[in-house]
């Protein structure tokens, strides 16, 4: 069962070096308050598991990432994510690539105990040659079929967002997709789970379908409210303030700027920021 | 009223899935989404086509608009899933696409320290060993066009053959519609085969515009004009903010 926590109770829990796994997909759903707190935190050497998006850019920027294991790192509408191009391009960081496919595979493995699943997925590709502990298993029934063996994506923690989570870290999604949180909560020796609302035990009402984590999986429940912004919590991202955000990452004094102003703070301070910022552009608009 | 470029390369994409039948269309960039959605609209009413998100719409519908009525849902996970049953034929973009289909959207430059890190390869090598491909590039270059590309995220029919039959026996690249021309892999080694030009476009145009020699037999025909109807689907209810020009300009 999940223990009510705080985000800097979570984040103080987790260690320089982990294999730190992330929910959501590219910018949508990202636990951003746990993402923006480990920005501030004194944790380095992180290798991360995510459908990248600004998790993965923030905590470059930051430099806590030692490696990358993605499929992409992007911001949707906004192609590429800045702060992960320019960690590849000045080697700050080590990427392990994989096909988004494989990649699932390899979440449900580790979900499920399982060394490796295997997949087409890959064969053919230089995702075989830039990552040369990838090994394929053959068929052992009459096909023969030779196929990629993705190793299980096991983790020491995973961090997700979900809209709702109750006091015991059961957590419900009101968006139309679940992406591959309860994947990454099963497939890590621990998960925490950040939430837009926190409701007391039993009063979780909805459909069943959308209780997606489930407490037995989770360690660690925190509310966070705009928790996820700036990324879509299903009824759309706040655009404006992602194209500030990669604006800002263009260069490193709008990015000192940016950090200063929205990051150096706890999350009472960013919201406060973030609402100040949208005055201004609307005044600005008049 | 005649067509304009963009126009064109909506039909273009559009014919692609042409004769698919009850399977997945899906769609990446303005152009190919547009012709997905008016394939179904006029001559392959079984596709299915999304909102862009992971509702499978009842009906096609414009362009950025919402889903309106659903007949399926299709998030990630599911989609991921479907690329491994096959029903699904993908129009995807390139960065760089050599003379057998390779394509890179993964990183430009010696994938250690790359010069200019793109997407990753998302999911590209899946889509092309699992499923029909097909490649929509709206702005068509030397630079696109390359003689071998930097990393293989896309599978070419080339590493295809060499998988030999079992592996590669649901790859299948069919089609590359650009803003100057289209193009297939009929040639005997599995090379790219001009199949047309846009009207307008000359074909020393378009070899200028391509890093390799694509094959060329006999006369190149023009690709077709879209019809009256197509037009005013495209017009008047597909697109009728016209983002279609803001990809490809006439």
């Amino acid at each position: 069962m999940g223990a009510v926590m705080s985000v800097e109770e979570i984040v103080g829990s987790l260690e320089s070096g982990m294999t730190i796994g992330i929910g959501g997909w590219g910018s949508r759903r990202k636990p951003m308050a746990l993402v923006r707190a480990i920005h501030r935190s004194s944790l380095k050497d992180l290798t991360l598991v995510s459908y990248g998006g600004p998790d993965v850019g923030l905590l470059c920027a930051a430099g806590k990432v030692r490696r990358v294991v993605a499929p992409f790192v992007t911001l949707d509408s906004v192609a590429l994510e800045p702060h992960f191009r320019a960690a590849r391009q000045s080697g700050a960081i080590e990427f392990t690539e994989y096909d988004e496919g494989m990649f699932m595979f390899g979440l449900l493995a580790g979900a499920h105990r399982l060394p490796f699943l295997p997949t087409r997925a890959g064969l053919g590709s230089d995702v075989v040659r830039v990552n040369p502990g990838l090994r394929t298993v053959r068929s052992p029934y009459e096909d023969q079929e030779e196929l990629v063996a993705v190793p299980a994506l096991t983790m020491d923690a995973a961090l997700v967002h979900l809209d709702l989570a109750d006091t015991r870290g059961n957590g419900r999604y009101l968006g139309p997709d679940p992406y591959l949180d309860d994947l990454f909560a099963k497939a890590a020796s621990r998960c925490y789970l950040s939430c837009e609302r926190m409701v007391p035990a039993g009063e979780l009402d909805g459909p069943p379908q959308t209780l997606l984590v489930s407490r037995m999986h989770v360690t660690g429940v925190v509310e966070t409210p705009d928790g996820g912004h700036f990324t879509d919590l299903g009824s759309g991202r706040d655009e404006a303030f992602q194209r500030h955000y990669a604006a800002s990452a263009a260069d490193p004094t709008g990015w000192a700027a940016f950090e200063d102003r929205f990051l150096s703070g706890d999350e009472d301070a960013y919201r406060q920021a973030v609402r100040q910022w949208h005055e201004e552009q609307e005044g600005a608009g008049r | 009223m005649s067509a304009t470029r963009a126009e064109i390369c909506v039909v273009a994409c559009a014919e692609a899935w042409r004769g698919d039948g009850e399977i997945l269309a899906a769609a990446m960039g303005t152009c190919s989404i547009l012709g997905a959605r008016l394939a179904r609209l006029t001559f392959e009413p079984g596709l299915l086509t999304t909102d862009g998100g992971a509702l499978l719409t009842a009906e096609p519908v414009p362009f950025g608009a919402p889903a309106g009525p659903v007949e399926g849902w299709l998030p990630f996970r599911e989609h991921l899933w479907l690329v491994q049953n096959g029903r699904r034929h993908v129009m995807m973009g390139a960065s760089q696409i050599d003379r057998h289909g390779n394509t890179n959207i993964s990183a430009v430059g010696d994938w250690a320290r790359p010069k200019s890190q793109l997407l990753g390869v998302r999911g590209a090598p899946g889509n092309t060993i699992c499923n029909p491909t097909s490649y929509w590039i709206p702005r068509h270059s030397a630079r696109v066009f390359v003689p071998k590309v930097d990393m293989v995220s896309g599978v070419g029919t080339d590493r295809a053959a060499e998988l030999g039959s079992g592996a590669a026996r649901f790859h299948d690249l069919r089609r590359v519609v650009t803003d100057l021309a289209v193009f297939d892999f009929g040639a005997p080694d599995g090379a790219m085969r001009l199949l047309s030009a846009h009207p307008g476009v000359e074909v020393e145009q378009i070899l200028a515009a391509t890093g390799f020699e694509p094959v060329i037999e006999g006369d190149v025909p023009e690709t077709r004009q879209p019809s009256a109807e197509e037009l005013r689907l495209i017009r008047e209810v597909l697109d009728p903010r016209s983002l279609r020009d803001r990809e490809v300009r006439s």
